[in-house]
């Protein structure tokens, strides 16, 4: 086994984008994405890494170079959060449309308005629609480890879709974990170079990013629907060889003393680590709590989900973000994904821990206190933001 | 392309929809944007090509004759050329449906 070494999580995330050879890097600092780029930047400045380096003038320029680079056959990465998102948002779908295979690290951070610079999944959700391949991670360890599965997944010629690791800002990316890193020969052996099907190059003219009449669109869109839903197999299959090569399994939906539970806190991103001591506290007092933690967000693992939940009385879905006007977005998934079920659990959705405000174990005892109760009184689809004073 | 769009299959479209073959918008018949069509009058055409010249889908073609004559394959109907026309040999007429 390798060795573990403290470091600051956004390091290891470079570290692990260093280690996967990228050609090129593109982005604008942000708060709290800036320590990954910062330091790509010092690795590709004193020559420890072999990439072009592209210093833009925003995050829609940022992606923007990210796109004409993979449609060269390039491996590029680019990394953002909060507004930086929100102004890269048109680019977003241009990426997932032309299948270019880049991935890119999103240190979720709240938007704006009122300006926060701390952490909840606003930013992501405002493209949760974009068509990339969506993954939270829980802890450092999976921050640095995704960024490898990701390009190995994101480059699969069947796939061929974009990638984005969301990985909480602040609470993962600036504090130090151990991390094991893994040997560079074993990654270069995960991660062969990237051979596009597609590439522009000017011996062999394409036309990629052309107009689509509305005679045809329709067919564009059922073509990369089918493609995402259908890089379920790619996905589970990748995380089972990087398994094989590292000793960790990754799964699109993770269970914690779930198989028997009357009652599941559903979380997705860090609340998985800290829910879990939470449910060990409840255990130990006799009540039947579990947890059930979603890794995979888009393609959306409806059957794991259905499988992992469909056993339980109620859910207590954690949401880091609010559909203004509805409700979690966590919540309306997994109420779609139990909604074809004639048994299945009530559902009470709690908005937590927005813009950074702690969520400790006890917070998540009392979130199953409090639905539990309003469960029992009848309440069976609740919806509330947690810890609201007044 | 080998047919057109409104035949396509989602399953026939290459990945993120790539156009393989260079060129290929000349296929394009921009001709059906246009409610009015170009009509030369060759008893008032002097041969100086301004009409060639400010056609901005360069759809005029010298042809034989030493006329240029709209491709109504690509036309759209702007009217730059009757505008530009220093003898009023083009007029601008309601395309007929064709038959």
């Amino acid at each position: 086994m390798a060795k573990r070494i403290g470091m600051e999580v956004s390091i290891a995330a470079a570290e692990a984008v260093k280690q996967a050879n990228v050609d090129v890097i593109s982005a604008y600092p942000i708060t709290p994405q800036t320590h990954i780029v910062e330091h790509l930047a010092e690795l590709v400045a004193n020559g420890d890494l072999d990439a072009d380096f592209f210093c833009v003038e925003s995050e829609h320029s940022a992606l923007s170079v990210c796109v004409g680079a993979a449609a060269t056959g390039a491996r590029t990465f680019t990394c953002t959060s909060s507004q930086g998102l929100a102004l890269m948002s048109e680019i977003t779908y241009i990426a997932s449309g032309l299948r270019l295979p880049i991935v890119m690290i999103v240190s979720n951070r709240t938007l704006s308005a009122p300006l926060s610079i701390w952490n909840d999944h606003s930013d992501v959700m405002s493209i949760r629609d974009c068509g990339w391949i969506q993954f939270f991670v829980e802890n450092g360890q999976e921050s640095y480890d995704h960024v490898f599965a990701a390009y190995r997944l994101a480059e699969e010629n069947s796939v061929l879709f974009p990638v984005i690791i969301n990985m909480d800002g602040f609470i993962l990316s600036h504090v130090i974990e151990p991390i094991e890193l893994i040997e560079q020969g074993k990654i270069d052996q995960f991660l062969p170079p990237y051979q596009p099907v597609h590439q522009l190059h000017p011996d062999h003219p394409v036309t990629m990013g052309a107009f689509a009449l509305p005679a045809i669109f329709a067919e564009t869109k059922k073509a990369q629907e089918e493609a995402l839903r259908s890089s379920m197999p790619k996905i589970i299959e990748t995380w089972k060889a990087f398994g094989d090569m590292s000793g960790r399994y990754y799964h699109p939906v993770e269970t914690y003393q779930a198989e028997d539970a009357d009652t599941l806190l559903v979380t997705m991103g860090s609340y998985g680590e800290t829910a879990s001591v939470a449910v060990d506290k409840m255990r130990e007092a006799g009540r039947s709590v579990g947890l059930v933690k979603i890794r995979l967000w888009r393609p959306f693992p409806f059957d794991d989900l259905k499988k992992a939940t469909l056993h339980a009385k109620q859910l207590v879905v954690i949401d880091r973000a609010i559909s203004v006007g509805a409700c979690g977005p966590v919540a309306s998934e997994v109420k779609a994904a139990l909604y074809g079920n004639d048994q299945r659990p009530s559902v009470y959705n709690f908005v937590a821990g927005i813009s950074g405000r702690d969520v400790t174990p006890s917070d998540f005892v009392k979130m199953v206190d409090k639905a539990e109760i309003e469960i029992a009184e009848g309440n069976k689809e609740g919806f509330e933001i947690y810890g609201v004073r007044g | 392309m080998t047919k057109p769009e409104s035949e396509w299959t989602w399953k026939e479209l290459s990945i993120g929809n790539v156009v393989l073959e260079p060129g290929n918008a000349s296929e394009y018949r921009t001709g059906d944007w246009k409610t009015l069509k170009p009509v030369l009058n060759k008893e008032l055409c002097i041969h100086c090509g301004l009409c060639y010249i400010f056609c901005p889908d360069m759809a005029y073609n010298l042809n034989e004759e030493n006329y240029f004559i709209a491709d109504l394959f690509y036309c759209k109907g702007c009217g730059i050329c009757a505008k530009e026309c220093p003898t009023g040999a083009i007029t601008m007429v309601l395309e007929e449906e064709e038959k």
